[in-house]
């Protein structure tokens, strides 16, 4: 068995942008002086924002930011993976199609013909739909924005050679452990902590604002209970309906959980 | 002549160190360019469709994801806009934070320019990581006050990308008078730091190449403009944002997915390089003291002067972050309670890329009827194909493709587009005859 960590041979890596705001490439271009560590211990191969560019080798981890949303990145997500040992989303563009999923089931073809006045140069699919949607993935690492920590601890967990592994627990979990007071409880403020993933230190509870779920649904998340608790708050259902349909709407517990009020109307 | 018809033809087809994704097609037909079309393919993402019917209090939290290298400007845009509808007085302490969490965003975004994307070009790099071994002490010296610049966006909003502080009436939380001392300290330590980056990026021999062009910036009266200020332009428009429509229209090329802005018909630049055109007199004298030293004439009409542009305004921005916080206190509230109304309302704020403008018409429950927005680099687009036309024919269209490509990418990155933001960008291909 192989225990060395002198690396030898560098894993190539390639970072990939789909339909996304950028904002998770960050957590790997604001690494400061991690990020040139980083260059000395993997080869990147491709990552256009940074500069390498190199879409069609083989790479031993391919990291995949955004949706797809164009019938063009179907051909290429597949491109991709079929180039790729290992594919890791990062995001919630690319783990639930992000917050221009919020066109699904919508999508009104008006809309290009509202912006655009020369539609038929505009191609764009009725859905925005994640990675996992399209191709095999073979880790997830959620949050809108990802965070430089997330994303060392999984370079870390590869350079090593175990699997990389990541908090699905509450955010209410951590925002115990920091000892925030629960905003929910002391303010009556309708937050999201108690579905939401964990993995961002409870960021809004420390500000004294409610989660809104940019880091999408944590396991086990009792969205009726929580949908029951919003309702007794006084939320309407189409306020309700609007917290779980945001940031991570296509993810299938919080569509679940929209859906189910939408269908009960006044429940 | 005796010269041989030549077609040539180069397609760039995904432009590395922009923001986000677009091609460039050039056609040079018996050394004339006939095809320049810069082509943004970001998919589009119906931003202004989706924000229809949904509350006030979302809007920030929603609007930071048209980008994450610039959510503060697309924050406290909407958020400006809002309050100004709302009738909100905000509290002269978020007024002032307001405007030291926006230098973050330049600070950040600026040096993240200047050493990961631009510079790399000006030293024979394909990047960064090649940068940093032969100018390991500059891209170090970049890195650290491009951190800088994302812990006073973390002060405020408790991350860098996509912060979570904004609240329209104001912040959701005050900082400690601790955390703000010891960023002060930060911010004392960076000056000298961003003073030698600015006789640094002076040094980098640029191509002379000067071009006429309407500058358009945000005015104000008492400082630099960045999140407050009227439109103002190089030929003497002075304008409140509400009267944006009156003079500047969006137009769609089938080429892009991004809208082309127009200025009374005409492209026209906006960014660091149009600023400080038009406002190089509010700066502090020690900024303008260093802008002396750098040689830089002013208004400059060569584009290649944007690297050194946003240099001195980093040097800006720690300026004025440290004066507002050196009179920081922890207020009473940070925020003060609103009241929806109805109606139709505008924001605008210099973006790092340059002007960011919204519209937002409102319902009397808060909820958006429809929103519109014009980023930086929707704007910037007409101008950057202009400029790569009148670029390519002083270098000389003689020269090898690859020499063509290299060139009008270092012109295209002068720009800084943010090709997520633009949301409705570079590939080039070159044709010649």
């Amino acid at each position: 068995m192989n225990t060395s960590t002198a690396h030898p041979i560098k894993p190539r890596v390639a970072v990939h942008k789909f339909s996304s705001c950028d904002g998770c490439q960050l957590a790997i271009l604001n690494l400061g002086e991690d990020l040139l560590k980083l260059a000395e211990r993997v080869e990147l191969v491709h990552f256009a924002e940074a500069g390498p560019l190199d879409p069609d080798t083989d790479v031993d981890v391919a990291f995949v930011e955004g949706s797809v949303s164009t019938p063009e990145d179907i051909e290429r997500i597949q491109h991709i993976r079929a180039h790729s040992k290992l594919l890791i989303a990062i995001g919630a563009c690319a783990t639930a199609g992000g917050i221009q999923g919020l066109r699904n089931g919508v999508f009104d073809a008006q809309w290009v013909t509202q912006i655009y006045s020369h539609p038929e140069a505009i191609a764009s699919l009725e859905r925005s739909t994640p990675i996992a949607g399209h191709v095999k993935v073979d880790f997830e690492l959620w949050g809108c924005p990802v965070s430089g920590p997330q994303m060392l601890a999984v370079v870390n967990s590869l350079l090593l050679g175990v699997a990389p592994h990541d908090n699905a627990d509450k955010v209410c979990t951590e925002c115990k452990r920091q000892g925030y007071p629960c905003i929910m409880v002391t303010r009556g403020i309708a937050c999201m902590g108690p579905v939401t993933r964990a993995g961002c230190g409870a960021l809004c509870p420390s500000l004294g604002r409610d989660c809104y779920g940019c880091y999408g649904p944590a396991e086990n998340a009792n969205t009726d209970a929580l949908a029951a608790q919003f309702a007794r708050q006084g939320l309407t259902p189409q306020a309700i309906v609007q917290r779980f349909q945001s940031i991570n709407s296509q993810a299938p517990v919080f569509l679940a959980a929209a859906d189910k009020i939408r269908m009960n109307g006044h429940d | 002549m005796t010269e041989q018809k030549k077609t040539v033809s180069i397609h760039v087809p995904v432009l590395a160190r922009v923001e986000g994704e677009g091609a460039l097609d050039l056609r040079i037909d018996d050394g004339a360019i006939t095809e320049l079309r810069l082509r943004i393919f970001e998919p589009p993402r119906f931003f202004e469709k989706f924000l229809e019917g949904r509350h006030y209090t979302e809007i920030p939290d929603m609007v930071a994801r048209i980008c994450g290298i610039c959510p503060v400007a697309y924050q406290v845009t909407a958020a400006q806009a809002l309050e100004k509808l709302f009738g909100v007085e905000l509290d002269p302490w978020a007024h002032a934070m307001r405007r030291v969490f926006y230098c973050g965003e330049w600070i950040q975004s600026h040096s993240l320019h200047i050493h990961l994307l631009a510079a790399p070009d000006f030293f024979g790099c394909n990047n960064a990581i090649e940068l940093a071994r032969i100018a390991p002490d500059e891209v170090r010296r970049g890195l650290r006050i491009q951190a800088l610049g994302n812990e006073l966006m973390d002060l405020f909003g408790a991350r860098s990308v996509h912060p979570v502080g904004v609240r329209i009436g104001g912040f959701h939380a005050a900082p400690s008078l601790s955390r703000i001392q010891a960023l002060r300290e930060k911010l004392r330590t960076a000056l000298p730091e961003a003073e030698a980056l600015i006789r640094w990026a002076a040094s980098i021999p640029v191509p002379q190449d000067d071009q006429a062009f309407i500058s358009v910036a945000l005015q104000h009266p008492a400082d630099y403009a960045i999140e407050r200020g009227d439109i103002a332009a190089s030929d003497g428009l002075h304008i409140a944002a509400e009267a944006f429509d009156d003079h500047f229209a969006e137009v769609h090329e089938p080429h892009s997915t991004a809208l082309f802005s127009r200025y009374h018909g005409q492209p026209y630049l906006v960014g660091p390089l149009a600023r400080l055109n038009l406002n190089h007199a509010r700066l502090p004298a020690r900024v303008n003291a260093l802008l002396a030293e750098s040689g830089l004439l002013l208004p400059s009409r060569n584009l290649f002067h944007s690297l050194v542009a946003r240099a001195i305004e980093i040097l800006l921005a720690l300026h004025e972050a440290l004066r507002l916080l050196d009179a920081y206190r922890v207020p009473d509230s940070p925020w003060v309670p609103v009241t929806p109304r109805a109606g139709i309302t505008t924001g605008c704020t210099e973006a790092p890329r340059g002007l960011l403008w919204h519209r937002y018409e409102m319902d009397a429950a808060g909820c958006v009827v429809n929103a519109r927005i014009v980023p930086p680099t929707s704007q910037n687009q007409g101008r950057i194909e202009e400029d790569l036309r009148l670029s390519l024919l002083n270098f000389g269209l003689d020269h090898p493709d690859d020499a063509l490509r290299l060139h009008c990418e270092k012109v295209i990155r002068n720009y800084d587009p943010c090709i997520s933001c633009a949301t409705h960008f570079l590939r080039m291909n070159v044709e010649r005859s």
